[in-house]
């Protein structure tokens, strides 16, 4: 009864057809928006499920020649995986803040590390030359975003008493007002919203996956089902993403009345705001991003840090 | 129309190949997708990678280093994959008929679906020729 339960939580509801649904839907408000801001009219709701199942049912899988096949079409399936860990782990948080057990939130953080990491694995995999570039990129790209965002992580850590739990820190919210609302936790989320921006690998952090100068980095020899399930694992990523900042900063999910209002508010906030940032922003070279992560940004995760052990 | 024909049509991923033209076709290609006539509200957008295409859109008349290039993208693509000439180079090889370098014509390097006229074609007849293509692969249905 408790595995079936637990199947039912990974696979359906918070899990894996929740999340896919949702971020295959979040991935066209993307699309949507990014079309009105450059005065375009933008494709249809249902494009996204589309692609999906075009790419996932009626296009040839290619295995390049000399590929290790079962890394190769392996690897999207870990990153998927982890993702919708992610995002049961996050949702379930949500619904039952005592349910979690303790160190869920760094569970969490190590789940965020799998998919760009299978990715990393299924590229180099593929022997072509430009996926080894993306790969190295995106190494390169995780090495510079991961210390600002466990540091930013620190401040609801240390704000909610220090139990790394993500029920904690949305009860703590709950009785003692959001985090966002305390400048250490605006500065905090401030630093985190841009190293999510690297993460879900939106404009001025795509290195890796430049479009015009390495074709599509670590995706270029993936086809068929195995880049459907990559795009739905980026997809499950974006919508996840933007939640956990909604748990860690805004109080989490509510779900009285006015409560359901309020979080979709503060989720379309967040994303809008992620996306407007990716629209007006050229690339940055890979040296500048890791420059600006490990001097710019993380010295405001440090700022925002000792505010919140002085208690701002 | 089955539902397989409606999904394929509903999201076209084109590959944009040039083989050796003079880049007025390209510039015409990219400006299909601007403000004033945005294919992406049909579902088509530009790929890459020839691994994530359905659409091998190739201008320019195929010379001898280009034809080996082209054939090794065509086997490259997965299938089901159509291929659309572009242009009057694309479709007939245009003003470069004579010329020592350009041996045959791009439909008999590989199987083309669709021709589009001009040197170079308006966007209006580019997004004609895709309808065109659109209606044809929702013609096939059952083989």
């Amino acid at each position: 009864m408790k595995i079936a339960e637990q199947l039912f939580l990974f696979l359906v509801f918070p899990g894996l057809l929740f999340s896919a649904t949702m971020g295959l839907f979040v991935g066209w408000i993307d699309r949507k928006l990014t079309a009105r801001l450059q005065w375009r009219a933008g494709p249809p709701w249902y494009q996204n499920f589309v692609d999906f199942i075009k790419l996932a049912l009626y296009k040839e899988t290619l295995v390049p020649h000399g590929a290790p096949k079962i890394i190769f079409l392996g690897m999207p399936i870990v990153g998927l995986a982890a993702a919708t860990l992610v995002s049961t782990l996050v949702l379930v948080s949500n619904v039952k803040p005592h349910s979690g057990f303790i160190g869920d939130l760094i569970v969490v953080v190590y789940l965020l590390l799998i998919p760009p990491l299978s990715l990393i694995i299924g590229a180099f995999s593929s022997g072509n030359s430009f996926a080894s570039l993306g790969a190295s990129r995106e190494m390169k790209l995780m090495l510079s975003y991961e210390l600002p965002f466990i540091l930013a992580l620190a401040v609801p850590i240390m704000k909610s008493g220090s139990a790394i739990r993500l029920g904690e820190i949305i009860l703590y919210q709950q009785s003692n007002g959001t985090l966002i609302a305390s400048f250490s936790g605006a500065i905090s989320f401030f630093a985190m919203l841009l190293c999510v921006q690297a993460k879900l690998g939106f404009i001025p952090f795509d290195i890796p996956e430049a479009e015009t100068e390495i074709i599509a980095g670590p995706y270029i020899e993936y086809s068929g089902k195995a880049l459907a399930i990559l795009k739905l694992t980026k997809s499950i990523l974006m919508f996840v993403v933007p939640i956990l900042l909604v748990t860690l900063y805004f109080g989490g999910l509510a779900f009285s009345a006015a409560g359901i209002v309020k979080t979709i508010l503060s989720y379309l906030f967040i994303l809008i705001l992620m996306i407007v940032i990716k629209n007006t922003n050229p690339r940055v070279r890979i040296d500048q991003a890791l420059r600006f992560f490990w001097t710019v940004i993380t010295l405001l995760a440090v700022i925002s840090v000792i505010f919140a052990y002085l208690g701002y | 129309m089955g539902f397989k024909e409606k999904i394929l049509t509903k999201s076209i991923y084109v590959f944009h190949l040039s083989s050796g033209s003079c880049n007025n076709c390209d510039i015409e290609i990219l400006d299909c997708l601007t403000p004033r006539f945005d294919l992406e509200r049909f579902g088509i957008v530009l790929v890459g990678s020839i691994k994530h295409a359905d659409v091998l859109l190739c201008t320019g008349s195929a010379n001898r280093l280009t034809i080996p290039r082209i054939k090794k993208l065509y086997e490259q693509m997965p299938k089901p994959a159509f291929v659309i000439a572009y242009g009057a180079c694309g479709s007939s090889r245009g003003l470069f008929k004579d010329s020592y370098n350009t041996g045959e014509p791009l439909d008999e390097i590989i199987p083309v679906d669709a021709y589009i006229p001009g040197c170079p074609p308006k966007p209006e007849a580019t997004i004609g020729a895709l309808v065109k293509l659109i209606g044809k692969i929702r013609a096939k249905k059952g083989k």
